[in-house]
């Protein structure tokens, strides 16, 4: 289980490399890379996070996931700060022996990170700024894991 | 003494990221109510508490939770992570 909060820029390939290396013991890896999404204008995404929060909530959400499936590891990566178009965002990673649970865990993280973890965007264009509101779709979504 | 954070359009609207006040609030609800009273810029901040979520010591929870031994308490629009 890793958890990284982090201004810096990553590459999404090489933490996939580094998240297999050296196991034997896994039979399906899953991944998820966010990018930041141009719809036309964009100059740069902002996020802005609650440090110390942040971390919690996510290492709880990779909690909840371990208790649900069968996981052999999980990864976390989230960016914060000023990010350009095309640029990676964050990325999730689940490492289990049947794919089953790598999918469903890396479903469940994505779905939780949305509106559970302490992240808000703001898009710059050139006509201004503005915070990206929540989706009730994300919302919604949280309702599939509840019993 | 408690710490008070806000996030997002939160801390854009009151002008601060965080302030540390003397408060005798019971729950989060009657700190809203005291900060409403303070200045206009709060009173327009927390306008519509179903737009904002509350976290207190980094834990998100409700706006009748109680503040006894808290030290840190969180005003932030709802999440968009991911």
């Amino acid at each position: 289980m890793a958890v990284r909060v982090e201004a810096a820029a990553f590459d999404p390939g090489a933490e996939l490399s580094a998240f297999a290396r050296g196991r034997t013991d896994i039979g399906a890896i899953v991944t998820f890379t966010g990018i930041v999404r141009d719809d036309g204008g964009l100059r740069r995404l902002e996020i802005e996070h609650y440090p110390g929060m942040t971390e919690r909530a996510i290492a709880a959400i990779e909690s909840e996931a371990v208790a649900r499936w069968h996981l052999h590891d999980s990864l976390v990566i989230h960016r914060f700060g000023a990010l350009a178009p095309g640029a990676p965002i964050m990325m999730v990673a689940t490492a289990a022996p049947h794919r089953g649970d790598a999918f469903a865990a890396a479903e469940f993280l994505m779905d939780y990170l949305k509106s559970r973890a302490p992240f808000w965007k703001r898009e710059v264009t050139g006509s201004g700024a503005a915070w990206v509101a929540a989706k009730d779709a994300d919302e919604d979504a949280l309702g599939r894991w509840q019993d | 003494m408690i710490d008070v954070l806000y996030f997002a359009w939160v801390r854009e609207r009151i002008g601060l990221p965080k302030e540390r006040l003397d408060t005798g609030a019971a729950t989060v609800a009657d700190l809203v109510s005291e900060l409403r009273a303070r200045e206009e810029r709060y009173e327009v901040a927390f306008a519509d508490l179903s737009a904002l979520r509350v976290a207190v010591d980094q834990q998100l929870t409700t706006f009748d939770a109680p503040l006894a031994g808290a030290r840190e308490v969180a005003f932030f629009p709802p999440m968009t992570g991911g």
